[in-house]
């Protein structure tokens, strides 16, 4: 017993000295060093990887960029003189591996090339569009993951009631609904039957830029918005609701009820500390699904944001803008899982206490 | 045997049953009576054991008592505490303070909250405070103990905790699921000089085990339990003599303690 007992001690003592240790703290940094390396080389990998994909989805398309932006009439009219220019200036004359090494090589060197469509640097479109994107997406993205944390614990504590029912029921159907047909619906009854809100666009049609306010902006973002907001919530919710059903029919939860808790302490004291965890690394790779459904949701609305400007490019064969649009999507959610990973390593303690990632 | 009603024992169970709802295909209903007819009685100052072999239905018998049985079982017979009926209200209402648990193992605590903020409950009260330290300072953990996660605890180490959380307040009745599995013998044994101590200072303490052998050594008296029912309550010496055990089973099983008579093979109901 003796014996058992102090060695139990002194691995206690280990990990509470852990944050005094020199040595270790020294291996730790060395240790993070090495992490951030590996995630580095690994991000840049995967662009690599996606811009080279959607370049050559792109080569492969059947859309060509003369007859669509020019129009098959304009062409019939030009000289072969001008057709020729027009070739070279959409890329259509260079082989797509040609195409692709001198996108890369300027990519590198920190230009993204000019957009073909907006005739401005790729970065310059990207950061207008970016504007009116960031904080649409980011509302859905906060909205989407608090709803769907807080429905999702409030149905997985009350299972089998009315309440969960009509929560899990929801959000069934909310995840089987494609974004765009609830895009349609949202606009045909708040828009068009009630009247509420605007059809479409980010600011009032008509109206001089430096008039339209911050007023004006909100009620144009609130469709989307909530669009996008109400699309994302239950993958979270039903997970979170799941986890939440794990976490109620656990020893500790049932250890808690026979020290004299009462169920709604139970709920939140145990409860919500054990689902918080997995939320958290859902919320943050979660940033894929909202960005994508943004694309889909920005074009029904015709919100002039980053994902209808992908849209635009794709269909219009601008290929600098949507590789530059490709590349910073995939970023935005390499940095969302990166997030999520990290962030993991720091709120739970048995990472924590091991080192954690970072 | 003992009832309410002549002696009034701490703790009384008489006739107690419980019965599973089980739904199958369709509409079919299923019952399961995993406890049945089970009269019991545990006295203050005593250490009563209930001894079987796992599957038998001791947990259950102590889960009913802290009312955290599943939503479909249902309770048929009386429980008394200190004379008065235990219906769910007053369960709810002594658990925690005056009927406490010693669960089974480490996984009964919540992974993700340190030893102190469990063993506090949600009050940070400095009253508070101070109790969870001596509690813990009574099974030699350290200050120190409440900073852990209950993934740093060792087994012998989870097991103090558990025990100190349920001395926080001062419970009449204490009751230890399995304390023993998984430790070491000598471990085991002080665990069980815990209990024993604490019956010793006044409370009734209801061991659940399925080891005879240590449940005759620190006990006071033993209830037999086999497939679902206790089949006798009789004093711990009588495992040690062998003299006064009527049932079968309860003759099977002292006859295959070590350095009695041998095992003796036992036909199922």
């Amino acid at each position: 017993m003796r014996k058992r007992m102090s060695e139990s001690e002194t691995t206690v003592q280990s990990g509470r000295g852990f944050w005094r240790d020199k040595a270790l703290w020294r291996s730790r940094w060395l240790r993070s060093g090495g992490f951030l390396c590996r995630k580095g080389a690994r991000l840049l990998l995967l662009l690599l990887g996606v811009s080279a994909a959607a370049f050559f989805l792109v080569s492969l398309s059947p859309v060509d960029p003369l007859q669509t932006n020019v129009g098959q009439a304009a062409l019939g009219s030009m000289s072969q003189e001008q057709i020729a220019r027009l070739r070279s200036y959409w890329g259509a004359d260079t082989p797509p591996l040609q195409g692709y090494a001198a996108w890369l090589r300027g990519a590198l060197s920190g230009d993204l090339g000019t957009s073909l469509l907006y005739r401005r640097p790729v970065l310059s479109v990207m950061g207008e569009k970016l504007k009116n994107s960031l904080w649409l997406t980011a509302a859905a993205w906060l909205l989407s993951g608090a709803g769907g944390f807080a429905l999702g614990t409030l149905a997985g504590a009350k299972q089998g009631t009315q309440a969960d029912r009509v929560i899990t029921g929801a959000a069934l159907l909310l995840s089987g609904t494609p974004a765009f047909f609830l895009a349609l619906l949202l606009l045909s009854v708040f828009s068009v039957q009630l009247g509420w809100l605007p059809v479409g666009l980010s600011v009032p049609i008509g109206m001089a830029a430096e008039q339209v306010g911050l007023g004006h902006r909100l009620v144009h973002a609130v469709l989307p918005g909530l669009c996008l907001s109400l699309s994302g919530m239950p993958n979270i919710l039903l997970q979170v609701r799941e986890k939440m059903l794990q976490v109620m029919e656990s020893d500790f939860v049932l250890f808690a009820r026979a020290r004299g808790d009462s169920w709604r302490a139970v709920a939140v004291r145990h409860g919500l500390r054990n689902v918080a965890l997995p939320a958290l690394t859902l919320q943050f790779a979660s940033v894929g699904e909202i960005l994508g459904g943004s694309v889909l949701v920005e074009q029904v609305f015709s919100y002039p944001g980053l994902g209808q400007a992908a849209v635009t490019a794709g269909l219009g064969g601008d290929v600098p803008l949507l590789l530059g649009i490709t590349v910073a999507s995939a970023s935005l959610v390499f940095c969302g899982n990166l997030m999520a990973d990290v962030l993991y390593g720091i709120v739970d303690p048995r990472m924590r206490k091991a080192g954690g990632l970072l | 045997m003992q009832t309410a009603q002549d002696h009034q024992p701490l703790l009384a169970v008489e006739d107690l049953t419980i019965r599973f709802l089980q739904y199958g295909r369709g509409l079919r209903r299923r019952e399961l009576a995993p406890l049945q007819h089970v009269t019991l009685g545990a006295d203050r100052g005593q250490m009563t054991a209930v001894v079987g072999a796992s599957g038998s239905g001791k947990s259950l018998l102590a889960h009913a008592v802290m009312g955290i049985l599943p939503y479909n079982a249902q309770v048929l017979g009386r429980m008394y505490f200190d004379g008065g009926p235990l219906d769910a209200q007053r369960i709810e209402a002594l658990r925690g303070r005056e009927i406490a648990l010693i669960p089974q193992g480490v996984s009964w605590l919540d992974p993700l909250m340190n030893v102190g903020r469990q063993l506090q409950n949600g009050d940070r009260s400095p009253q508070r405070k101070a109790l969870c330290t001596k509690a813990l300072q009574r099974y030699g953990l350290s200050e120190e103990t409440q900073k852990l996660y209950p993934f740093q605890l060792s087994g012998g180490m989870a097991r103090r905790v558990l025990m100190a959380s349920a001395v926080v307040e001062a419970p009449r009745l204490i009751i230890a699921d399995e304390p023993t599995p998984g430790l070491p013998a000598v471990t085991a044994r002080r665990v069980l000089s815990h209990l024993r101590q604490l019956s010793q200072e006044g409370a009734a303490v209801l061991l659940i085990t399925h080891d005879l052998e240590l449940a005759a050594q620190t006990a006071d008296r033993i209830a037999v339990m086999y497939e679902g029912t206790i089949v006798e309550q009789v004093e711990a010496e009588a495992f040690q003599t062998g003299e006064g055990l009527s049932h079968p089973y309860s003759q099977a099983l002292f006859d295959a303690m070590p350095g009695h008579d041998g095992f003796l093979k036992l036909k199922g109901r």
